[in-house]
């Protein structure tokens, strides 16, 4: 079941949550919402599954227009942030809630409505507890019980809003791995809505990036980090290092700072820079066409790299640099705080002051 | 959560402590229990034959009967009212809501006397709605029916005012989830958020119940005093002291207080149900 | 899997839409429909009468000496009550929360005795309790203070009657105090009574004076529980409540309703102050 936005827009009083939104998440993948408080995210959400409705604009599913319709009538699974168990009835009657209020025509025998909620608390490897309440569950066990309701009624959109935020981080983590297998092997369309960045670009299939009530990217998690197109996407994706400057005669420079433009680039005034720590070498010494002093101000030995985090020496960026290198590299190296070094740029993406749009660079040739 | 006992607090020494508690239960003694002993003891004053005959005197059972009548009325009429207000003000955004909240309060500001006042004013035979009515040989005033108006306005903001700061704490999340699955209203209404509200519910029908058995002042505008036709217990219970009937005035009063108790019993076992709802039986192992 | 389609391809604007959850239309037309009949409509009769009088007639009528006085005595019997609570309220409110002892349950259901028994019968009670052969009307009279038929008696009555206001304003704030801050002012050396008047006083302010201003406003219109013990005695001990039915009983509409009308308006303007006040500073109106 595809969904698709058009248009969509929505005020809160003066306030506008969602400016223009068009937007199509195609059938059986799982899409991320990430952006910021405010970015619109949850509203959006909302809109889809009826919870919300938008002044302008339609919502289809699958090509049918489903702007007018109530959200009883969607049929879309929903899973909210806070869970929203029924606190009055055992996890077994929350999980059963949505058959037993089907219309008599269409109720299943109490009989199969029974199995089905088994199979579910199967799925979700909860069976041992179908007669809890609510308030004896740990958040990660309310999280699964809900979306088991959720899925009791078989719905071909799944919406989650921040399913996971709610909980500890290594909870989370094994949640979002279950949830992946679990939309793996189910196959319905899923949304889910996160200000989690890694959470985004673990768990989705397509990430949409929202800011203050627009898209500001949508895109695979990896051509998200790879190729941001804007300085929010840059900004909200993972650390950037940023050298601002002037450009001038293909090299961009600011006080002792200075990088050689690569051939073919010949525009000219006030530029940034931007670096993912990645597309970062160190050296011991400057190159040809690069001269970035650093100075380490502090070494993160744990974890899958080292992260070394910089400050500039001679000019200035308004926030520390973070270049990581392997651990084989940082024994072989053994740099100390305090230690001047040189950074080598790769890849960079130019901005100029005006733009939002960057322009990748490559030093490397290949 | 639980409250570790915190050593540093002010007022623990025992001296302190035990004078405060001291004064405290003799101000309770004084204050509250020796004028209940008091009732009691009025009313046996003059022997248990003479409580039985005061009891089921003809006036006193007419009372007894008429008041009965009356809280059987205000109480499903409010109930009902109550909760559509507090379903409305605490589930929808509209304009005017804020306004509804505060003009709930108002028979509580209102002085009894004023209350009844009001009522007369429209619906005896000077008042513009009960000139009306006069002319279709219809009273309301100086009778039943202006009886339990007054009682029900009186009464009218205790099921609302129970209910209102429950729900809006509880929220929209639970019935927004039952909607999404498909509840319809009725079926949203009855699973999910009466048995979120029963007992806030429960303790807003009782104390309407016993104001509504113990309204003084507004009926007494409006009832016209009329033995055994428009007195209802209390106004039974004034007109019995004024008749210098101490006995038979406290005997009624007995009963009254009969109710009150057990009003106090209803609300201490709500209370003692609502506790135990909060504190769930821990086995939230560290799994996911 | 069937499917209510009501679709139709349009760009253009959408109107607001149905609201998510159900039973808006149906609880709106409810509580207005009630609160229309039974709060407002009985306003109309008021407002009427009294612009059926003249503007020097009212007046006349509102600053009539008798009248006047009885505005004193109830303003000033009110005030003394609903001081007096404040301090006997704030204590057991105090001894309640952070103490153990046995019976406590007990004394705090019984703080919302005065609530729920009718005011007719603490009518009674408390002025056979005051009068001079009563059990505390000995004792008082050999100490020469009289109760009973005058003011003072009217005082009594009214804090008996409003004294849950201030006990079940301020025990759910005490129980939220944060431990910190005292612990902080205890380790840090100051004194239990600095600490009082410095930490917790402040932080109970508000839930006090919210609670001494409804003790007030409950304490002004009071009626049931005052007549029986005031004496009712013109220019000493009658309070206005009485005064309206004084006037109602002589067939004198016009001035009952001129009466009542300044009540009424007394008691929506000290509503309106306290529930700004209550907006302000209380997280929430009811305690548990």
């Amino acid at each position: 079941m595809s969904i698709s936005l058009e248009g969509v827009n929505k005020h809160f009083g003066q306030f506008q949550a969602l400016k223009d939104i068009s937007l199509d998440i195609p059938d059986g993948q799982l899409t991320g919402l990430l952006g910021p408080s405010g970015s619109g995210k949850t509203t959006l959400l909302r809109i889809i599954a009826g919870l919300e409705s938008a002044e302008h604009g339609r919502i289809l599913f699958h090509g049918k227009d489903v702007t007018r319709l109530h959200v009883r009538e969607r049929r879309v699974g929903f899973v909210f942030q806070h869970y929203a168990l029924f606190r009055h009835m055992t996890v077994a009657q929350n999980i059963a809630f949505g058959l037993e209020v089907l219309p008599r025509a269409q109720r299943p025998p109490a009989a199969e409505i029974r199995r089905q909620v088994a199979d579910l608390l199967e799925m979700v490897q909860l069976g041992h507890l179908s007669s809890r309440y609510p308030a004896q569950l740990s958040g990660g066990q309310k999280q699964r019980i809900a979306l088991a309701r959720a899925l009791a009624m078989k719905p071909e959109i799944l919406l989650l809003d921040e399913p996971f935020g709610a909980l500890d981080a290594k909870v989370r983590k094994d949640l979002r791995r279950w949830l992946r297998a679990l939309h793996d092997e189910l196959h319905f369309t899923s949304v889910f809505v996160t200000h989690d960045q890694e959470e985004a670009l673990e768990l989705s299939d397509r990430v949409v990036v929202m800011s203050a009530g627009k898209i500001e990217q949508v895109g695979g998690p990896q051509a998200l980090y790879a190729e941001p197109e804007s300085r929010f996407v840059f900004d909200f994706l993972g650390h950037v290092n940023v050298l601002g400057g002037s450009l001038e005669q293909q090299r961009l420079s600011q006080g002792d700072a200075w990088v050689q433009m690569p051939e073919g680039v010949d525009c000219a005034g006030e530029m940034q820079l931007y670096l993912r720590p990645h597309e970062v070498r160190l050296q011991n010494c400057p190159v040809l066409h690069a001269h970035l002093p650093l100075r380490i101000e502090s070494i993160s030995l744990i974890g899958a790299e080292v992260r070394l985090e910089l400050t500039p020496c001679g000019w200035d960026a308004q926030q520390p640099w973070e270049v990581g290198i392997s651990h084989v590299e940082f024994n072989r190296w053994q740099p100390q705080r305090g230690d001047r070094c040189y950074a080598v740029p790769d890849v960079g993406h130019l901005f100029g002051i005006e733009q939002t749009r960057p322009r990748t660079l490559n030093w490397v040739e290949d | 959560m639980s409250r570790t006992q915190s050593t540093l607090r002010i007022g623990d020494q025992p001296w302190v402590k035990w004078s405060l508690i001291g004064l405290a239960l003799t101000l309770t003694l004084l204050l509250l229990v020796i004028p209940l002993v008091l009732i009691f003891a009025q009313a046996f004053s003059a022997g248990p034959g003479s409580l039985w005959s005061n009891l089921t005197d003809t006036y006193t059972l007419a009372a007894i009967g008429l008041t009965l009548f009356v809280a059987a009325l205000t109480v499903p009429l409010n109930l009902v009212f109550g909760v559509f207000l507090a379903w409305l003000v605490t589930r929808f955004e509209f304009p005017g809501r804020k306004v509804l909240i505060t003009l709930i309060d108002i028979p509580f500001a209102v002085s009894p006397v004023v209350a009844g006042l009001l009522y007369l004013l429209l619906y005896g035979s000077n008042g513009w709605l009960g000139g009306w009515l006069a002319d279709k040989d219809i009273q309301l005033m100086f009778a039943w029916p202006g009886i339990v108006m007054v009682t029900v306005f009186v009464t009218c903001p205790f099921v609302a005012r129970e209910l209102i700061p429950l729900m809006q704490q509880q929220g929209r999340d639970e019935e927004e989830a039952a909607v999404v699955l498909g509840a319809s209203g009725w079926q949203l209404f009855r699973k999910v958020t009466l048995p979120n509200i029963q007992w806030a519910l429960l303790y807003g029908v009782v104390l309407t119940n016993a104001r509504a058995v113990g309204e003084f002042g507004a009926v007494s505008v409006v009832s016209g005093n009329i033995r055994g036709e428009t007195n209802t217990l209390p106004l039974h219970v004034e007109l019995l002291y004024q008749d210098y009937n101490v006995a038979g005035a406290f005997t009624s009063a007995s009963l009254l207080a009969c109710i009150a108790l057990l009003t106090l019993l209803v609300k201490s076992f709500i209370e003692w149900r609502q506790a135990r709802q909060r504190m769930p039986v821990s086995d939230q192992s560290d799994s996911i | 899997m069937s499917r209510n389609l009501v679709g139709f391809a349009s760009a253009s604007q959408n109107k607001p839409g149905k609201r998510v959850l159900p039973g808006f239309a149906l609880s709106l037309g409810i509580s207005l429909l009630f609160i229309g009949l039974i709060l407002l409509l009985p306003l109309t009769g008021l407002i009427m009468q009294t612009s059926g009088m003249s503007l020097a007639e009212y007046w006349a009528v509102i600053t009539d000496e008798r009248v006047v006085s009885s505005y004193k005595v109830t303003l000033w019997a009110a005030a003394i009550a609903s001081l007096f609570n404040g301090v006997v309220g704030l204590l057991l409110a105090w001894v309640l929360v952070r103490y153990e002892f046995w019976g406590k349950p007990l004394v705090d259901a019984l703080m919302d005795l005065p609530f729920a028994l009718p005011t007719a019968v603490a009518g009674i009670t408390l002025a056979a309790l005051f009068s001079e052969g009563g059990w505390y009307g000995q004792f008082l009279t050999a100490l020469g203070i009289k109760v009973a038929f005058t003011p003072l008696g009217i005082v009594v009555a009214m804090s008996f009657t409003s004294l849950p206001f201030v006990v079940r304003t301020v025990q759910p704030v005490l129980e939220d105090l944060a431990p910190e801050d005292e612990e902080a002012a205890v380790s840090m050396g100051a004194g239990d009574w600095t600490v009082f008047r410095r930490i917790l006083f402040p932080a109970l302010w508000p839930a006090l004076m919210s609670g001494v201003a409804l003790s007030f406003t409950r304490s002004l219109g009071e009626f049931g529980a005052v007549i029986f013990i005031a004496g009712n005695m013109p220019y000493v001990s009658e309070i206005t409540s009485l005064m309206i039915f004084v006037r109602l009983q002589e067939y004198d509409y016009a001035a009952a309703s001129a009466i009542a009308s300044v009540v009424l308006m007394a008691s929506l303007v000290l509503l309106l102050a306290i529930n700004l006040w209550q907006a302000r500073y209380l997280r929430r109106l009811h305690g548990r």
